[in-house]
């Protein structure tokens, strides 16, 4: 294990300011319209400090805390393939002129520093890599690989997990195992928060050398960062049970349970557009009025979308059903035949996000405990 | 080669959409270089006579003389593409279907005898073929330049018909509904205005109509769940895309169940 360090907050402003040193735009969690969103940090001023997350399906508060907490909240509507897989991202540009056809060169893949990655969100990234990268190791994507090699990772482990949160029926939270290179965990001393840092890469343990005024962490810090984090694990909003889940929903593909999901979900695509993992893309083909300039863009799409499944005139999944049962069957079942591992690590954000607070944990439990209706169903909870 | 011939009609509208055309600025050069404007009353007096290679028409179908007008204009087109709310549902006209003419038509006019008006205001699919339709109040002036685009280049037009949610979360926008409890008619409305009312905090107001799915209901009982009445959600769907189907249903819905709780 690498050397633990400790500091006060000064000590993690000065980590974010070390990063824009060395060239990185440091990305990290900030307040905007009501949320937390990950957007461009200068500074700890810029951190969402005494800020807390209430969530539940359908519902998402921000609250004051009471104390100086940096990290007192989980995740937000944003996650971090906002930068890996843009939103929208024009895939090559070119024009036709007396000289023939001539591309556009492409834009330098950005240098990225990720602030605050939560242990499920370094699971996701982990994902994201298997899905854009073939089993003998070839980039299948070249501009996510291109930016993902070159992103520092700062993870931060999580404290005060949510109402939604599930990482610990994934496996995925709420410590860091790997795939960071500096990883924090905050922890409330008597009114102060202490911040315990170590590194998890040759980079990581460079930019901490670097940092200066850092203290080495006392065995009983130490202590009090693990007490903090499996009192962390013992606070799960949610349990998904995932003891042969990927057979148990192949084996429901008719289970009447779908058309209830199916009545009730919005078919708006909320749930996949933040799912961290939800990697469908689709790509428009444009060409100027005058038939000179083309450009080929590439979109974040959905399986709840129409034009998803249109083919030879019609779409295959018209029914809203067989929009949901794709989607969880796919994130908890078929992504397991696919990539090897499910495509879900208990985030909750699909949860929260949805306008009509439909629960994956919760309809595939209904699946395994055959429920076909809910008897009372209200956004901020469920069946009684 | 000649350019295909482009026509612009008006029928009972604000005229929002026309002008999104000559909104379009510079790029007007670029349409006038790929198609003939041959008949746009609002943009020139020049006018050249059919049959129109493309026709677009704004406006929905008040009066029994635009319902005869029509019929002459698809015979004089070849591919006809309706634009905005009006053209497409209605329009905000098509309120007066729900309600008695003739008293609003006595209350108005001084001489009501002289009016020649119908009982409704309908979109202009109901009275003709349409080739396709670019919706919105009023319809956003890059995807009119795509419609274009797309019929001269012989393909079909990228327009979206998913929620606008999905703009949303693409431009990065937390959604209202969830994060401040906002009532929003985003994830029953098409995309296509880049989710303008979301990113200033307000409710999506439906102007681009129903999506290709809307679940109307559920997020009706999301909405009262957060507070609104039958009466709200009555005035909510009864917008710019009232008479749209889903749109025109619900509402219905609703204002049965105000008027069974005395609301």
């Amino acid at each position: 294990m690498s050397e633990m360090y400790v500091s006060g907050q000064s000590g993690i402003g000065r980590l974010i300011e070390a990063l824009a040193e060395r060239g990185h735009r440091v990305i990290g969690p900030v307040v905007r319209n009501q949320a937390l969103v990950y957007d461009e940090i200068e500074g700890v001023e810029d951190l969402p400090k005494g800020w807390t997350d209430l969530q539940e399906p359908g519902k998402y508060r921000l609250e004051r805390r009471g104390d100086e907490k940096l990290f007192g909240y989980v995740v937000g509507p944003s996650s971090w393939k906002q930068y890996l897989n843009p939103p929208e991202e024009v895939l090559w540009s070119g024009t036709i002129g007396p000289d023939g056809f001539q591309t556009d060169p492409p834009p330098e893949p950005p240098l990225y520093a990720f602030f605050g990655v939560r242990p499920c969100e370094l699971a996701a990234l982990a994902i994201l890599d298997n899905v854009y990268t073939t089993t003998d190791g070839v980039p299948t994507f070249g501009g996510y690989t291109a930016t993902r090699e070159k992103a520092f990772i700062v993870a931060v482990n999580c404290s005060d997990p949510g109402g939604n949160c599930f990482c610990v029926s994934m496996d995925t939270g709420p410590t860091a195992k790997a795939g960071y290179d500096i990883s924090i965990t905050e922890v409330a001393h008597s009114g102060n928060m202490r911040y315990l840092l170590s590194s998890g890469s040759a980079a990581g343990a460079e930019v901490l050398a670097g940092l200066g005024g850092l203290d080495e962490a006392s065995s009983d810090e130490i202590e009090a960062g693990d007490a903090v984090l499996a009192r962390a694990a013992e606070m799960m909003g949610r349990e998904l049970d995932t003891n042969d889940l990927p057979d148990l929903l192949k084996g429901n593909v008719l289970n009447p349970r779908w058309a209830s999901v199916g009545d009730r979900c919005l078919a708006c695509a909320n749930c996949t557009m933040v799912c961290p993992t939800c990697f469908c893309n689709t790509v428009d083909d444009n060409l100027s009025l005058d038939g000179t300039h083309a450009t080929r863009t590439r979109k974040w799409d959905s399986c709840f979308t129409l034009g998803f499944s249109y083919m030879h005139g019609q779409p295959m999944r018209e029914a809203v059903s067989s929009r949901y049962r794709q989607w969880i069957t796919h994130k908890l079942s078929s992504w397991v035949d696919q990539f090897g591992e499910m495509g879900c690590v208990g985030c909750g954000r699909c949860i929260t996000w949805c306008p009509v607070g439909i629960d994956i944990t919760h309809e595939a439990g209904a699946i395994r405990r055959g429920d076909l209706r809910d008897t009372h169903i209200t956004v901020g909870g469920h069946s009684s | 080669m000649a350019l295909p011939k482009l026509a612009v009609y008006k029928f009972a509208s604000c005229d929002g959409c026309q002008l999104s055309i000559l909104d379009v600025e510079d790029l007007l050069l670029d349409i006038a270089s790929v198609v003939h404007i041959a008949n746009f009353p609002e943009a020139s007096r020049e006018v050249v006579e059919g049959p129109y290679d493309l026709t677009l028409v704004e406006g929905s179908i008040s009066t029994p003389h635009d319902a005869e007008r029509i019929h002459e204009i698809r015979r004089q087109s070849k591919y006809l593409v309706t634009i905005g709310a009006c053209a497409t549902a209605g329009g905000i006209q098509a309120l007066k279907n729900w309600k008695d003419t003739d008293l609003f038509m006595s209350t108005v006019y001084a001489h009501p005898e002289y009016l020649e008006t119908l009982e409704t205001s309908t979109p202009i699919k109901n009275h003709v073929e349409v080739n396709f339709e670019l919706r919105g109040c009023p319809v956003d002036k890059m995807a009119l330049v795509e419609v274009v685009a797309a019929f001269v280049q012989g393909r079909r037009p990228n327009i979206p018909e998913y929620s606008v949610c999905v703009e949303c979360k693409r431009k990065g926008t937390p959604c209202v509904m969830v994060s401040h409890g906002t009532p929003c008619l985003g994830p029953v409305t098409q995309a296509g205005c880049g989710a303008l009312c979301p990113s200033y905090n307000r409710g999506c107001y439906g102007c681009f109509g129903p999506m290709e799915s809307p679940n109307t209901e559920m997020l009706a009982a999301a909405w009262q769940r957060l507070g609104a009445s039958h009466r709200d959600l009555v005035d909510a769907f009864r917008g710019f895309n009232a008479y749209a189907e889903p749109f025109r249903i619900t509402s219905d819905h609703h204002e049965a169940l105000a008027v069974a709780k005395g609301e």
